[in-house]
């Protein structure tokens, strides 16, 4: 009986154990606003070293902390390594820091020269020369020579390469042509003069082409590494990734698939004297709030942009404690009517609903991110009228247009048809549906149904022209107008709204010829005229970047482009 | 008996042929493809695109390769995770999937028998009341909540346990194996309560009793024993659940496991990936079933596996 009642009481022990840890568990909700209250006074403290990304050269060597070691969390596992492959940010964020190109973009988005030591343009602004440096290397030991780039870029137009983004390289001259299979990659507009001489030749004055040879479709590959071991060179899963020869600031040590990857200074990069960082971590954690925390107990240096994103719920409050860092990002989130089916074929109609929409208390009340209200299509890193084309929130306008559509439609206002609005399945998405929903409501009197779909649905359906109104979004992948109004120059595309407009098309085409930059600038910003007057799609704020860092990290500019670059990154003691 | 297994294996391949069957089809009839994307490509790279990936081939050929794939046990290159090979995916992610998994079952087998067993000892007096509270609370609270709540507790309140990450320390898996093992736990210690109270009502607990064993001994015994059957059918599928991994556990922890893989992988339209994980889990599903029934056979002598009639399940 002894042994009896011991074991009993084992078992309760064991029993209050658990019973604890779940009373625990649920106690912990209530707690978490004093957390953040504390937090808020601690971090209060550090701010203005937390704000400042200047760097103060004078002092930055004492300070230097002993272990250069980054930690940030890429949110997902990068498809792929190989720049030709590559469609997405978080390949990208890694590629970009291991491997260099011609130029790279500063945080202005302005090029420098990077492989390239000199660059030479035409007068007619169609043909570049461009010197590489001279001993830069690739972690071979090979040097880095123009039939690198050369070999990278053909690499991308040959047909029977499957590389989503090869129309990044049609600026050069045939490119579409021989990655349509029409041409011989022999007439390519890409000469290997010498081995530091790459001369490339466009089809038009492209007054983005330094941006564009910052971009990852455009790094060189080393010909060795690729042609002797395929395209698995950028692999990483039998042989350790001793293929991966690369040339920029890191490279990869390892890359443990769907959970980690670790980049190390590289030695042999021509400017590794000015690389402070010795390692970067870079984690693959999905959770948003999950990094959130890891970040606030200090196991990850950075969190949210460009990698990742801080909870929307979260973001007043660390914006309220002064520890967030807001910057614009060249991107813009969009409405886009059907304009082939009523009523959306009329273009006052979709300007009477693109006017009523209240975009300041969207950016305010709603997605809460410091976004700025769009009234034109191009974002303020690139905009060529400054103020927009329209009114926010302009009612009366509106209801005058929406009047003068329905007149013009020959039908009352209850003789509507019946109005859908689509997004994709997201809490954030549904949000601001659901506020401009009761927008149109309030001002036009208009009853619109809302409609979710999964993603990839939701996108069939838009290709397919199945909806009437729907969200959309667009990042830019260099910072120029075009890279905005070119979804719109004809059907099909990624234009999705079936407007096609000969004269836009027209003032798009002068732009791509014109060498004058002021001249180009009249006809791009022509071209945004006539679809603010058209209004195929209703713009609704640009978006911004939003991250923490922990106060030891500086010298980290994010550019508008979305890309940071480590090279210049180092910590500091505490 | 291996009249039995033979007939069993021949179902469990019939049963893969129906799954990879409907698992393609249906994967083909729902809308959008892995090339589908915001950023759609001009048509000659599409094209170029579709011809690579095998996918302008009629349906009938791109399912006849599907089925030589599974057959050969090679599922090719993933179309998403350029880098890496279904298979490659697979054989990393299921060793994590399965620890993790592991992990998790010990616990909730330990912890749920224990609850269980004292629910039903002390039935309709305060332990079975509070057993019963944790059982239900483990239940109905999800996971992905419970996970957020011990990452806040333990990692950011207390700082003893790191919020997430895999392959550093021990110490990582700790908070997403509890996480995981809440429901199971749940579940074992229901079943485990009625059926000891069931047990403990049979004739031969009332002559255990008064050959004058003791009352813990009779119970751990003779009716823990005879309670625990219905534990162990439902272990098989759920050793085949958890050792695949949880996809909300294994986002929030970040960890590199096949329970992400089977969602992303039709998120995203992965068509290898999707055959490959699909068929993975339900051969383990198939497996483990089987493995149950012949363990029934063995736990409890009045059950005679053959091939006449339903062995369990």
């Amino acid at each position: 009986m002894k042994k009896g009642i011991r074991k009993t009481s084992l078992l309760l022990l064991v029993f209050v154990l658990a019973f604890g840890t779940f009373l625990a568990a649920c106690g912990g909700d209530e707690e978490e606003n004093e957390t953040t209250n504390e937090q808020t006074e601690t971090e209060n403290g550090t701010e203005e070293t937390n704000n400042d990304e200047t760097t103060d050269e004078g002092n930055m060597d004492s300070d230097l902390a002993e272990d250069q070691t980054l930690r940030l969390n890429l949110g997902e596992e990068p498809p792929t390594l190989d720049p030709a492959l590559a469609t997405d940010n978080s390949s990208g964020s890694v590629i970009s820091n291991v491997l260099e190109g011609l130029t790279v973009l500063d945080k202005d988005g302005e090029p420098q020269n990077a492989m390239a030591s000199d660059i030479q343009i035409s007068d007619d602004k169609k043909t570049y020369t461009f010197t590489i440096r001279e001993g830069a290397t690739w972690t071979n030991g090979d040097p880095v020579t123009a039939n690198d780039f050369a070999y990278a870029w053909k690499r991308v137009l040959d047909p029977s390469f499957p590389s989503d983004y090869a129309s990044q390289l049609y600026p050069i001259l045939n490119a579409q042509a021989v990655k349509a299979g029409e041409m011989s990659i022999d007439e390519l507009g890409i000469t290997v003069i010498d081995e530091s001489t790459l001369e490339v030749k466009l089809e038009n004055p492209t007054a983005y082409f330094l941006e564009l040879t910052a971009f990852y479709t455009f790094l060189p590959v080393n010909e060795k590494a690729v042609s002797e071991n395929g395209d698995v060179w950028a692999n990483w899963t039998d042989d350790e990734g001793q293929f991966y020869v690369t040339n920029g600031p890191f490279k990869v040590a390892s890359w443990d698939h769907q959970n980690k990857i670790i980049l190390e200074k590289n030695d042999t990069y021509w400017d590794a004297d000015s690389v402070k960082l010795q390692t970067v971590e870079m984690l693959m954690i999905a959770d948003e709030n999950t990094e959130l925390t890891m970040f606030e107990t200090g196991q990850l240096d950075w969190a949210g942009a460009p990698y990742s994103a801080i909870p929307t719920d979260v973001l007043p409050f660390k914006r309220d404690e002064g520890v967030l860092n807001t910057i614009p990002q060249v991107g813009i989130y969009w409405y886009k009517f059907n304009t082939s089916q009523p009523p959306f074929d009329n273009a006052k109609m979709r300007k009477a609903f693109a006017y009523t929409i209240n975009r300041q208390m969207i950016v305010d009340n709603v997605s809460q991110g410091l976004q700025t209200p769009a009234l034109g299509v191009l974002p303020e890193t690139m905009e060529l009228k400054a103020g927009g084309y329209f009114k926010d929130n302009d009612i009366e306008t509106a209801k005058t247009l929406f009047n003068e559509a329905l007149a013009e439609m020959n039908i009352t206002a209850d003789e509507l048809p019946p109005i859908t609005l689509s997004y994709n399945t997201s809490e954030g998405h549904k949000k601001i549906a659901e506020a401009i929903q009761d927008q149109w409501k309030q001002a036009l009197g208009v009853d619109v149904s809302l409609q979710n779909t999964e993603w990839k649905v939701y996108l069939e359906d838009i290709n397919n022209g199945n909806f009437q109104v729907a969200r959309l979004g667009w990042i830019g992948d260099f910072n120029d107008p075009v890279t905005f109004l070119d979804l719109y120059k004809e059907l099909g595309g990624n234009n999705d709204t079936r407007w096609y407009n000969e004269e836009y098309t027209t003032a798009l085409a002068n732009a791509a010829e014109e060498p004058d930059e002021a001249k180009r600038n009249e006809f791009l910003m022509q071209a945004e005229q006539i679809l603010m007057d058209e209004m195929p799609i209703a713009p609704i704020y640009f978006s911004t970047q939003n991250w923490l860092q922990q106060p030891t990290v500086k010298g980290a500019s994010l550019s508008a482009l979305g890309s940071l670059k480590l090279k210049n990154v180092y910590k500091v003691n505490e | 008996m291996a009249k039995y297994i033979l007939q069993r294996v021949v179902m469990i391949f019939i049963s893969l042929f129906i799954i990879v069957s409907a698992t393609f089809f249906m994967m083909k009839a729902i809308p959008g493809d892995p090339l589908t994307s915001e950023r759609s490509v001009s048509e000659e790279i599409e094209q170029q695109l579709r011809a690579y990936y095998g996918l302008d081939e009629p349906l009938f050929i791109q399912y006849v390769k599907y089925l030589k794939s599974v057959a050969t046990w090679d599922f090719g290159p993933s179309m998403k995770y350029k880098a890496q090979t279904v298979n490659d995916i697979i054989n990393d992610g299921f060793p994590v999937s399965a620890l993790l998994g592991l992990e998790a079952l010990f616990l909730a087998i330990g912890m749920g028998i224990i609850l269980g067993v004292i629910a039903a000892m002390f039935h309709n007096k305060v332990p079975d009341y509070i057993s019963m509270i944790l059982a239900v609370i483990g239940m109905s609270v999800p996971n992905f909540l419970l996970a957020a709540l011990f990452q806040y507790y333990f990692s950011l309140k207390l700082g003893i346990l790191p919020t997430a990450g895999w392959g550093d320390s021990f110490e990582q898996t700790i908070l997403p194996a509890f996480a995981l093992a809440a429901l199971p736990t749940a579940v074992i210690a229901r079943l485990t309560r009625s059926n000891m109270l069931e047990v403990l009502q049979q004739d031969y607990m009332k002559t255990a009793k008064a050959k004058g064993l003791s009352r813990l001994v009779s119970t751990f015994k003779h009716a823990l024993r005879n309670a625990l059957l219905p534990v162990i059918t439902y272990l098989g599928p759920l050793i085949a659940g958890v050792v695949t991994g949880g996809f909300v556990v294994e986002k929030i922890f970040g960890i590199p496991g096949l329970g992400m893989q089977f969602v992303t992988s039709i998120n995203n339209r992965d068509y290898p990936l999707i055959m490959g994980t699909t068929v993975f889990y339900s051969i383990i599903l198939l497996v483990m079933v089987l493995i149950v029934d012949l363990l029934y056979g063995v736990i409890d002598p009045r059950i005679k596996v053959s091939g006449k009639g339903k062995g369990g399940e």
